[in-house]
């Protein structure tokens, strides 16, 4: 290894780890307290991790209180900092990480709260297009649409949570104080669309969030319905596709080629 | 194409770009990190686009490690040639310090051993960046609260001789200057002195932190929380005799104030510009 590999080894080792000394080699000025000057980095990089994953999971930040966040996201930022420099991709791990983290044991809807929250994120960094309207599909002769594959919007999420935390997720919005609020039996099936400008999240029906499901995978508009129908026998499929129309969910179709599919 | 631009801007941050677009200031640039705009799509790409179509662009990259021991990241540089090709800024500037270890990215402008060798790696990696670009970048000068034993180089001769070799511009961070100089118990005035103002292409303004450590000894942490310090004010007036007018930004990244304020401070730039050169107009060529 270069010296210089080395140096940045140690000095990249020592910065994660609170409880190793600073590195050897560092220099100050006369009266310079050297170790306390090692320690500006170690709080840089720890505050930024944290104020990064703050910024990305504002809810669960407001839910928790500023200080228990920090200690939670110091804890996970320390052992997992991020991969790339791009720290719009970082946190990921984190609603994975607050689900064990026995601290937060007491908040068992935090965990999908997070989950929530990081959706959100890439929906609303996800590439642009131009959604698909009804009529766009209504222009097809009715009998090939079930042989349809719809390509959904680079901003659509799915999420099927335990818990039902899109109303604490919403009353969580603003700098308001956090009022009590009953939280409903789960799960809950929630569908995150950005079909112009800003993110929305909305409830879906379980034969509805299968239908998307399906579809997400590859599957036609013809088995998709009838995967949505099994879940959900009562499902108004033409309703359905008018709501999901409306929110600008897809942004193309193709026809299937049986043959080639596995 | 050459045009006139008033050189003083500011670096752009989400919750102004409402009031921006609906009033217009009358400004020379807008300043982003590189890396806020490395998402596929969606608002921040928009917002972008909006504010490129009235004003020139500086894209300041804070993650690419050009000081990294290890070989830059090639997909972290696709990324950035991707936007520097989307937006076509004016100027496209990088960080002499380290901040990626062995696929970690550790979030802060880490300091560099002042080396012979340490210097071929950065020459090396600010050759790839420009290269991968098609272009020159400016490359800024570090806020460091320590050094190494080991640094055998006066932090401008390190900064001088990558500029030659690699044939780079720079960005002069006048408050970086004025930090590391306190925080190592040097002279700033002789540290201007002593920088390659030829090179200079962009100089940075921000506020820092005032701090003792347990020794007595002064400690200033480049924070950008606050408004430019007095005594950076005056070091900018001695940089400018010597650099003339140049693209000067006025960088805030945490503790974000209304807009009004980052204005008002981006005009005393422009202001201290025209007092020291003529009229605080320059003409730029892109």
């Amino acid at each position: 290894m270069s010296p210089l590999a080395e140096r940045q080894d140690a000095f990249a080792r020592a910065l994660l780890d609170p409880g190793l000394a600073p590195p050897a080699g560092l220099a100050g000025p006369p009266d310079a307290v050297v170790a306390e000057r090692f320690a500006v980095y170690r709080n840089n990089v720890a505050v930024g991790l944290i104020e990064a994953l703050r910024s990305a999971f504002p809810v669960v930040n407001r839910l928790v209180g500023t200080d228990f966040f920090a200690a939670m996201a110091r804890t996970h930022a320390l052992a997992c900092p991020p991969s790339s420099p791009v720290l719009l991709a970082y946190g990921g791990d984190f609603p994975g990480f607050i689900a064990e983290f026995p601290p937060a044991a007491g908040l068992p809807y935090l965990a999908d709260v997070a989950r929530l929250e990081w959706r959100w994120l890439e929906s609303y960094h996800a590439a642009d297009a131009t959604p698909l309207a009804l009529q766009d599909l209504q222009r097809l002769p009715v009998e090939r649409l079930p042989q349809l594959c719809l390509i959904p919007h680079p901003a659509t999420r799915l999420l099927r949570l335990a818990h039902p935390v899109l109303a604490i997720w919403r009353a969580h919005q603003a700098q308001a104080e956090p009022a009590p609020m009953a939280l409903g039996d789960g799960p809950e099936h929630l569908l995150l669309v950005r079909p112009h400008a800003e993110v929305a999240a909305m409830p879906v029906s379980p034969g509805t969030f299968t239908f998307l499901a399906r579809v997400q995978d590859g599957a036609t508009i013809g088995e998709g319905v009838a995967a949505a129908l099994a879940e959900e026998p009562g499902l108004a499929v033409s309703g359905m596709f008018s709501r999901l129309f409306d929110a600008g969910l897809f942004c193309g179709g193709e026809a299937a080629d049986k043959e080639n599919r596995a | 194409m050459t045009h006139q631009t008033f050189s003083a801007g500011v670096g752009l941050k989400p919750q102004h770009v409402r009031t921006i677009l609906a009033t217009r200031p009358r400004l020379g640039f807008f300043e982003v990190h590189a890396e806020n705009y490395m998402g596929a799509g969606g608002p921040p790409h928009r917002h972008l686009a909006a504010i490129r179509e009235h004003y020139p662009l500086s894209i300041h990259g804070v993650g690419l490690s050009l000081g990294g021991a290890g070989d830059l990241d090639r997909a972290h540089l696709g990324r950035l040639a991707a936007l520097v090709r989307r937006y076509e800024p004016m100027l496209v500037s990088e960080h002499l310090a380290w901040s990626s270890h062995h696929g970690r990215f550790l979030n802060d402008l880490l300091p560099l051993p002042y080396t012979r060798r340490a210097l071929d790696r950065v020459v090396a990696h600010v050759d790839q960046l420009q290269m991968a670009l098609g272009r020159r970048i400016l490359l800024e000068n570090p806020a460091t609260y320590l050094g190494f034993t080991e640094s055998c180089l006066e932090e401008t001769d390190f900064i001088a001789g990558i500029a030659r070799r690699a044939g780079c511009g720079l960005l002069l961070d006048v408050n970086n200057v004025y930090v590391s100089c306190t925080n190592h118990g040097r002279d700033a005035g002789a540290y201007l002195a002593a920088f390659p103002m030829q090179r200079v292409e962009e100089i940075h303004l921000a506020g820092h932190a005032p701090r003792r450590d347990s020794g007595g000894a002064a400690l200033l942490v480049d924070s950008h929380d606050r408004p430019v310090a007095e005594p950076v004010w005056t070091l900018y007036r001695r940089a400018l005799e010597r650099t003339g007018p140049v693209p000067t930004l006025i960088e805030r990244d945490a503790a974000i104030p209304p807009w009004d304020e980052l204005q008002a401070e981006a005009q005393r730039a422009g202001d201290t510009m025209a007092a020291k050169t003529d009229g605080g107009m320059l003409v730029s060529t892109c």
